[in-house]
């Protein structure tokens, strides 16, 4: 039962650390300010919740997993506003890439 | 080599770097962030000493800590002071310039930081 | 060569990546970005070196407010950007900045290649007074007992900065509000933020500041995170940044440092002098100490990245 954890959790933690790739390899080559946007807060949210999810079953207690949880949140809520923004700003004033 | 010494080392180079480019770059916000990064590396050579003196059950010695915190605040409100005496200067002069020349007016003068 | 180690040499090369960018850095505000990104990597640094409570600090003060002031900084001056021809550095002066440096590195490494043997430290002597003191974070206890007056000076320091700030504004603005902080247009996502992050901040905050007596954390770390808070609702424009001459604003800022003095005044009654607790009733008074600096140490670092006023003071 334990290393069927364990597993799971070096399963997760690799597909999140994967997903940060996939989202740098979008950031590097993408042509364009908006779609790299959309490849940094599309893959980096979904990479650091599979961290979460891998992390969740060593947190010690509930209060800890929670954070852990808050944590993933607090980042989606950051990281959607600031991409709002960019793009926005982008979309009125031209892109300075 | 263990950790300690690795981030030391990573210190003194940054140490070396904030200094390089206290001196070389003309523009006074660059000098302001070169010596920010030389004040990293002073902090982060407190750390290593801090490391190093773990006993009593601590992972590292608490009095080097409690400093280094005291001198990133300290440090923060000196950033603080030297930003708002170069927008000043910006704002009386319309350049943000250390030379002895006095500048060309081309950026205009008071009111030209909005 | 364990994993751990790898990982730590892989930490601290990016860090030195990151710094060399933004050194070499074209534009300033590229380079302000790497600064900021510098810190948060450098906070990571400092939870490899078990000093959680700095890397809370760098994170907070050293990366997050100092990153506010330089951006907004870099935003002004960016007409600044190209130095005149007379001041671009010679190659003479390059090279010999780079032997400095260099000899300066060499020197800082020997110290931490040959280190004093054995290791001093200062750590058994911290954790015998902490059971009497109540207080399990021995960095908390350091700061705010042993070295108190340190962190009084410290708090002054704040203070006298943010009092030269002011001084450069001009003589008739004295009094008035900053200016600096509102964007052109109010963006509907910022203003959402700025409504549903603060309370969830402030709780933080207060969470930090309360857990700082036992774990990681303490009042500098609880007051960057509630100036954040209130420089986020300023910018998103749910509040004006206040006049600095308003009463609230000077109590709020002066308390305290007023608290810590008064309590270390009180001191001279007990045979230990100036800034001595009671013996069994210390935790009560750090911790109320902590409160009232928490809320100057938030409203100073505000309104060190609000700047100085640039309206006149509506009578």
């Amino acid at each position: 039962m334990r290393v069927l954890l364990d597993i799971a959790m070096v399963l997760a933690v690799s597909a999140g650390a994967f997903f940060f790739l996939a989202g740098t390899v979008g950031l590097l080559r993408f042509p364009d300010s908006l779609t790299r946007l959309h490849a940094l807060t599309k893959a980096d949210n979904l990479g650091l919740g599979l961290v979460v999810l891998g992390l969740l079953p060593q947190a010690d207690g509930y209060l800890a997993a929670l954070k852990l949880v808050a944590v993933w949140l607090l980042a989606q809520l950051a990281g959607a506003t600031v991409s709002q923004m960019i793009a926005r700003t982008m979309r009125r004033g031209g892109q300075r890439a | 080599m263990t950790a300690a010494t690795l981030y030391g080392l990573c210190g003194a180079a940054l140490v070396g770097l904030g200094l390089y480019g206290t001196i070389v770059h003309p523009q006074p916000l660059r000098k302001i962030l070169s010596f920010n990064l030389l004040g990293a590396g002073v902090f982060l050579q407190f750390g290593v000493i801090a490391r190093r003196g773990a006993a009593a059950g601590m992972g590292g010695d608490p009095v080097p800590q409690a400093m280094v915190i005291t001198g990133i605040v300290v440090a923060f409100s000196a950033t603080a002071l030297a930003v708002a005496l170069v927008l000043r200067l910006f704002q009386e002069t319309g350049g943000a310039t250390l030379g002895t020349d006095p500048p060309a007016r081309q950026y205009g003068g008071e009111g030209a930081g909005r | 060569m364990s994993v751990a180690l790898a990982l730590d040499a892989g930490l601290a090369l990016l860090v030195l990546c990151v710094a060399v960018w933004t050194i070499g850095a074209g534009p300033t505000f590229a380079a302000v970005v790497g600064f900021v990104a510098f810190g948060l990597l450098l906070a990571l640094v400092w939870v490899r070196l078990a000093a959680v409570d700095v890397a809370l600090t760098e994170a907070a003060i050293g990366s997050g407010v100092t990153g506010a002031v330089l951006i907004a900084a870099a935003a002004r001056l960016r007409l600044t950007e190209a130095p005149s021809a007379a001041e671009r550095p010679s190659a003479t002066l390059r090279l010999a900045a780079v032997v400095l440096c260099v000899l300066v590195f060499a020197g800082l490494a020997g110290l931490v290649l040959y280190p004093a043997n054995p290791a001093p430290t200062l750590a058994p002597a911290a954790a015998v007074h902490l059971p009497e003191l109540d207080v399990g974070n021995a960095v908390t206890a350091v700061l705010l007992a042993y070295r108190s007056v340190d962190t009084l000076l410290e708090k002054v320091v704040l203070l006298l900065a943010l009092v030269g700030v002011w001084s450069l504004a001009p003589d008739r603005f004295w009094g008035g509000a900053p200016g600096i902080l509102r964007p052109a247009r109010t963006d509907g996502a910022l203003v959402l933020l700025g409504r549903l992050l603060p309370p969830i901040g402030i709780v933080v905050g207060v969470y930090i500041l309360w857990v700082g007596a036992i774990a990681p954390g303490g009042a500098f770390q609880a007051g960057a995170i509630l100036a954040a808070m209130w420089l986020l609702v300023m910018i998103a424009g749910l509040r004006d940044p206040p006049e600095i001459g308003h009463r609230w604003v000077r109590l709020l800022l002066v308390a305290g440092p007023a608290v810590f003095l008064a309590v270390g005044l009180a001191g001279f009654a007990l045979p230990g002098g100036f800034l001595s607790y009671p013996a069994g009733h210390a935790k009560p008074l750090i911790i109320a100490i902590e409160a009232v600096l928490t809320l100057s140490i938030a409203v100073i670092l505000g309104l060190l990245v609000a700047g100085p006023p640039e309206r006149e003071r509506r009578r």
